[in-house]
């Protein structure tokens, strides 16, 4: 059964200068669309991925899974209740405790000035719940010591800080937790540990992982379904190994063929042309046909709409 | 084979503090050849970048070199002070940093921050330096060179940014180009173009270069030799196939075996369990000691193991630990 729906998912943002500036440059507001109906669910139990590079709008998404941000247009359904348009508090309240989220960077995610315990007990606190021994017992859930409690974020290392971040979004049971970018500020070896931390909780705790990364090994590494965007727009969805192993999507293969190898020794990868195009003017048509090997001239008229191939979902005219 | 363009000899580099002297870089040697690129692989802490800046008389004071040699061309150069290293350093070494925006001034052209760096350090015309500055950036491939000149760094997007400083640190012609993490700020699809563009630079004017990173997949496929840093000393060096699909010291097969490439297929990643030590409780004897699954009393005991007829500066070197 699918936890998360999301259908039609826009997100505009107005990024116009102050009005004074716009009246005396004769300039007219300018909007910019960081997420553009996208469609997706996430089956429960699950981790499902979503990847791209600066600028695609993978985290606008978390953020309005979670609820930090609204859509424009479209909605997220979990458990079958639409939180942006739900009238009924109590059971946007019921959904909203089954939500957590762990952030990119552990340095800037937890308040210096407060004890790991409090840090961590804090979701718990906050609804008035029981929180003793609560902080020490996740502490050693997610490896640290039950004496760390008491001591304050600074005396951690990046990968302990990270596994606190862990530790506070698993407090109140939530069933889904949204990680965005939750090791790209460690080392590989830290990596490591944090993920196979998050595998070994997932299976705890069933929980459910909507994972954000711009790393497709670790994407391939963590994800059961994984979800490529490009400026905003979902190109293709499909399962890891269908996806590196026989992508669809012209954006997605230049994606795999551009990504360092380990393998790669002396490897003379034709670099991809061109950059990712302004959000605040995309192309017509296909967002990527200015960029795209193949592309004809239906791609710069019309949009496509996402299609299947076999298990893969991809959002092109020409894929095949 | 002709003499390297650098040559670092058991550089060492001293923090002295309130509570004791720490030691980022201990006794660390490695030469790069022309045209060659020599990876610097490690994780944060490990002394990389440390080490780079001590190449370039970039180190913060208090940090300061306590010991070693570095040549470059044949010259001496940690002893050089002021001015001295000042001309030798613009003129010698290029520096591309990771973050392209902090390392160009936002209040000058683009065109104005290459002459002048050519004007200062060559002994050339301003036209010529002009007509130069927009070589340079044709040759990084910025696309109308000539146009750009007149462009601030914030009109540029980081891609082009990082060609700019890219430019930059290549128009007075250094013989060596020290990138640290030059690619960490950017995204994958750019990131391919830049490696590809500093090996085409590196291919074409026979360039040293010092590429330190922790990405490796960008090490394998840029790098001819790759020198792998732990706790401010060398853990391994070698040609970088040897060492990345059979290493020979523990540090080294973990670290590898840790990236999600090299499990593809299996439910959990290799750990490598603890983390760093901090540079003010480094273990006796090998420093990866208590981290080694394959340690044992020498390694605790006895001092630390020196770089031998292995790549790997290990007692008990890994012999055929395949990671991919």
């Amino acid at each position: 059964m699918a936890l998360v729906r999301v259908q039609n998912l826009s997100r505009v943002f107005d990024v116009s200068k102050p009005w004074l500036n716009r009246v005396i440059e004769r300039r007219s507001k300018s909007f910019l669309k960081a997420v553009s109906e996208v469609d997706f669910e996430i089956a429960e139990r699950s981790t499902y991925a979503l990847v791209g590079e600066s600028g695609s709008g993978k985290s606008t998404i978390g953020r309005m899974l979670v609820g930090l941000l609204t859509p424009t247009e479209g909605n997220v359904e979990i458990e079958g209740v639409d939180l942006a348009h739900e009238r009924d508090a109590a059971r946007v309240e019921a959904v909203r405790a089954d939500i957590q989220m762990i952030f990119q960077d552990p340095y800037a995610s937890l308040n210096p000035r407060w004890r790991v315990r409090d840090i961590i007990v804090e979701p718990v606190a906050a609804k008035g719940g029981e929180t003793k021994g609560l902080a020490e017992k996740l502490l050693e859930q997610v490896g640290l010591s039950a004496q760390d409690a008491g001591k304050f974020p600074h005396e951690f290392s990046g990968g302990q800080r990270q596994r606190i971040c862990i530790a506070r979004a698993l407090a109140s049971e939530p069933k889904l937790i949204v990680c965005d970018e939750p090791t790209s500020a460690l080392d590989v070896s830290v990596q490591a540990q944090v993920l196979n931390l998050m595998s070994d909780l997932k299976d705890d705790f069933g929980l459910t992982y909507l994972l954000i990364s711009h790393d497709l090994t670790v994407v391939q590494h963590m994800a059961d379904r994984i979800g490529v965007l490009y400026l905003g727009r979902l190109v293709e969805e499909a399962d890891p190994d269908t996806l590196f192993d026989d992508a669809k999507h012209p954006y997605t293969q230049m994606l795999l063929e551009a990504a360092p190898r380990m393998d790669g020794f002396g490897r003379e990868v034709v670099p991809p042309e061109g950059e990712i195009p302004n959000p605040i003017d995309p192309p017509s048509g296909c967002a990527f046909h200015p960029r795209c090997p193949i592309a004809q001239q239906i791609c710069q008229r019309e949009r496509p709409r996402p299609r299947s191939l076999g298990t893969t979902r991809v959002a092109c005219h020409l894929a095949e | 084979m002709t003499d390297p363009v650098l040559s670092i000899r058991n550089l060492t580099v001293d923090i002295p503090g309130r509570y004791g002297t720490v030691r980022p870089v201990d006794g660390v040697s490695y030469d790069i050849a022309a045209g060659e690129i020599l990876g610097v692989v490690g994780e944060s802490g490990a002394g990389k970048s440390m080490a780079g800046n001590a190449v370039i008389g970039l180190l913060n004071r208090p940090a300061f070199i306590s010991g070693g040699e570095i040549w470059l061309n044949g010259q001496r150069i940690d002893q050089l002070r002021g001015d001295t290293m000042r001309r030798l350093r613009g003129k010698q070494i290029g520096m591309v940093f990771q973050d392209p925006l902090t390392s160009l001034n936002p209040l000058l052209q683009v065109g104005e921050q290459l002459t002048e760096t050519m004007l200062t350090h060559l002994d050339i015309s301003k036209a010529e330096a002009e007509k130069r500055a927009v070589a340079a950036l044709d040759e990084v491939g910025i696309p109308g060179a000539a146009e750009r000149l007149n462009s601030y760094p914030h009109e540029f997007s980081g891609g082009m940014r990082q060609r700019v400083v890219i430019a930059l640190a290549l128009c007075a012609e250094p013989s060596l180009v020290i990138a640290d993490e030059p690619t960490t700020a950017l995204d994958v699809s750019v990131q391919a173009q830049i490696i590809s563009l500093l090996r085409k630079l590196c291919r074409e004017r026979g360039t040293a270069v010092m590429l330190i990173t922790h990405d490796m997949g960008v090490i394998a496929e840029a790098a001819d030799r790759v020198a792998v840093m732990y706790a401010g000393r060398l853990a391994e060096l070698g040609p970088v196939r040897d060492v990345i699909t059979d290493p020979s010291h523990p540090y080294t097969h973990g670290l590898m075996a840790s990236t999600p490439l090299a499990s593809r297929g299996k439910a959990r990643l290799h750990q490598i369990p603890g983390a760093m030590p901090r540079l003010d409780a480094i273990p006796e004897g090998c420093a990866f000691n208590p981290r080694c699954p394959h340690a044992r009393d020498k390694c605790r005991h006895d001092p630390r193991p020196e770089m031998g007829a292995s790549n790997a500066a290990c007692w008990f070197p890994l012999v055929g630990a395949e990671v991919l």
